[in-house]
């Protein structure tokens, strides 16, 4: 896999872009319905938490199949949740708010859905900030690790979002909130496993 | 001399859409509909034709706004109707032959009344003079549409039923058949759909019984073949496919009430100063207009109904 790693790189790129490049066609050749609007804010935000979810599967993907070159991909994989999230933010500010800051203060202080969604959003900022090699030399690896805990506030914050926002049917929100579980706990597991052997 | 009252909801004639373009709507959606099929677009949704049997010599009323019409296709695509699924698209994709027509549709009404009966749809509208009646549509969600309704005001049915004195409210119920409806096989809302409204509420003149919209037969998933509609409440209050009116004298434990007490109330009157957890309905976004507006106290219909609510706290009786 190792020598592969740079045409992976541009595979894994191109399909990561794939979800943008249907929703605009899906746009423009008016295929999202009645209300296109809210259609593309709400699924560029599932897009946003499925690539956060993904950057979560590295890990144990990794110790699982012991190939160590799935690493490699995380950060790229990051960028697009972030950038992802980014656009879904975007519309929401400027196609449903209109900009209007006043409205978009109410709306953070009144919906907590809202509020949740917007600090699961400020806390992506760092961890992108931080991706660089520089950063992470900057900030010596053990740093850099601690704040990049904060992907799994993140993804819990992420999916109480959606919980919260949907209004009566909640499966969907429900089946991501158990796959963030799961890899939480695999990591809880797999952390508990490497104590007792080290103890041992 | 019949002198038109001029309404706060009248929009002015300058912001009027050309009315021909909805007189010739029938060749309009036509003609759309064989460009749809002509141009073949892979996947494109095409401008649907409204099917099912036209209504005639359809009455007009003073009640019907002149704003612009939302289209056919989005009042038919775009629905909540969780008895086929939750998803706005799942209705028009699965209640296409909804209901059997075969199969005679009976509304019962009952309860608190003198002369309680069952009657059979068909007989129902030929008894009625329909009329077409131009209403907003607000959804809780934070939508609204323009729809031409037909169908005759609930007054007509209710007061053949001769209610008496213990008649406070009125209980509508939807059909509950799982075999027809899938989403009814999950337990999303306590199934049948249930909704009420205060008697007075339920003989206001606005208040409607549709049984169509844009001059024919109600598509499935639009509330097939009789719905409610009631223009200065959010949409949910507005149930489709009765089969059951009932007269009772204790306020309905609603459909919505009974999900989540908190966030709908039994009145859910449009109002802009109410706050909801998830939307704020302050505004909210015409389907097919790419701005927000701002939303109107009683969706607009404050005149005809704000007497109703005198002396209410509209901000405790949500």
């Amino acid at each position: 896999m190792r020598k592969h790693v740079a045409g992976l790189k541009i595979l894994v790129f191109s399909i990561s872009l794939l979800p943008l490049f249907w929703l605009s066609y899906a746009l423009i050749s008016d295929q999202l319905g009645a209300n296109p609007i809210e259609a593309i804010t709400r699924d560029t935000g599932v897009w946003a938490l499925r690539f956060i979810m993904v950057t979560l599967f590295i890990s144990p993907l990794r110790k699982l199949t012991g190939i160590n070159e799935f690493i490699r991909f995380r950060r790229m994989l990051g960028l697009f949740a972030f950038f992802y999230a980014s656009l879904h933010m975007l519309l929401y500010l400027g196609l449903d708010q209109f900009f209007d800051l006043h409205e978009i203060w109410l709306d953070i202080v009144k919906r907590p859905f809202i509020t949740i969604g917007f600090i699961s959003f400020i806390l992506l900022i760092p961890l992108t900030i931080t991706s660089t090699d520089k950063m992470i030399k900057r900030l010596g690896g053990r740093r850099w690790k601690k704040l990049h805990y904060l992907i799994y506030l993140i993804v819990v914050l992420s999916c109480v979002h959606f919980y919260m926002l949907v209004k009566q049917d909640k499966t969907e929100p429900l089946i991501y909130l158990l796959i963030a579980i799961l890899l939480l706990g695999f990591r809880v597991f797999s952390q508990r496993r490497r104590h007792q052997v080290a103890g041992s | 001399m019949w002198i038109r009252k001029k309404h706060s909801w009248d929009i002015p004639e300058s912001e009027v859409t050309d009315y021909k373009v909805y007189l010739n709507r029938r060749q309009f959606i036509n003609g759309a509909a064989g460009l749809a099929a002509a141009s073949a677009m892979p996947l494109s949704f095409a401008a649907k034709a409204p099917t099912g049997e036209s209504f005639d010599n359809l009455g007009k009323s003073s009640f019907s706004t002149d704003e612009k019409l939302t289209t056919y296709e989005s009042i038919t695509t775009y629905n909540n109707f969780y008895e086929f699924g939750t998803d706005k698209e799942s209705p028009s994709a699965l209640a296409a032959d909804f209901p059997d027509r075969s199969e005679p549709w009976i509304v019962t009404i009952d309860g608190e009344c003198d002369k309680p009966g069952k009657y059979d749809y068909n007989e129902l509208i030929q008894a009625q003079s329909l009329e077409e009646r131009i209403y907003r549509l607000r959804c809780v969600e934070g939508w609204s549409m323009v729809i031409p309704w037909v169908g005759f005001p609930l007054a007509e049915l209710l007061k053949q039923a001769q209610p008496n004195s213990k008649a406070k409210f009125v209980e509508f119920t939807t059909l509950y058949d799982p075999e027809q409806m899938p989403g009814q096989r999950r337990r999303v809302l306590n199934w049948p759909y249930l909704e009420g409204l205060r008697i007075d509420e339920a003989i206001h003149p606005l208040t409607l019984l549709a049984v169509g919209l844009y001059g024919r037969e109600m598509p499935g998933q639009n509330g097939a073949p009789i719905r409610l509609v009631v223009p200065w409440k959010y949409g949910f209050k507005s149930i489709k496919s009765i089969v059951r009116i009932r007269f009772v004298e204790e306020m309905p434990l609603t459909a919505w009430v009974q999900a989540n007490a908190g966030e709908y109330g039994f009145y859910s009157n449009v109002n802009p100063d109410v706050n909801h957890p998830r939307w704020s309905q302050r505004r909210e976004r015409r389907i097919g207009e790419f701005l927000k507006r701002e939303t109107l106290m009683f969706n607009g219909y404050g005149e005809e109904v704000a007497a109703l609510y005198n002396g209410m706290d509209l901000k405790r009786y949500f």
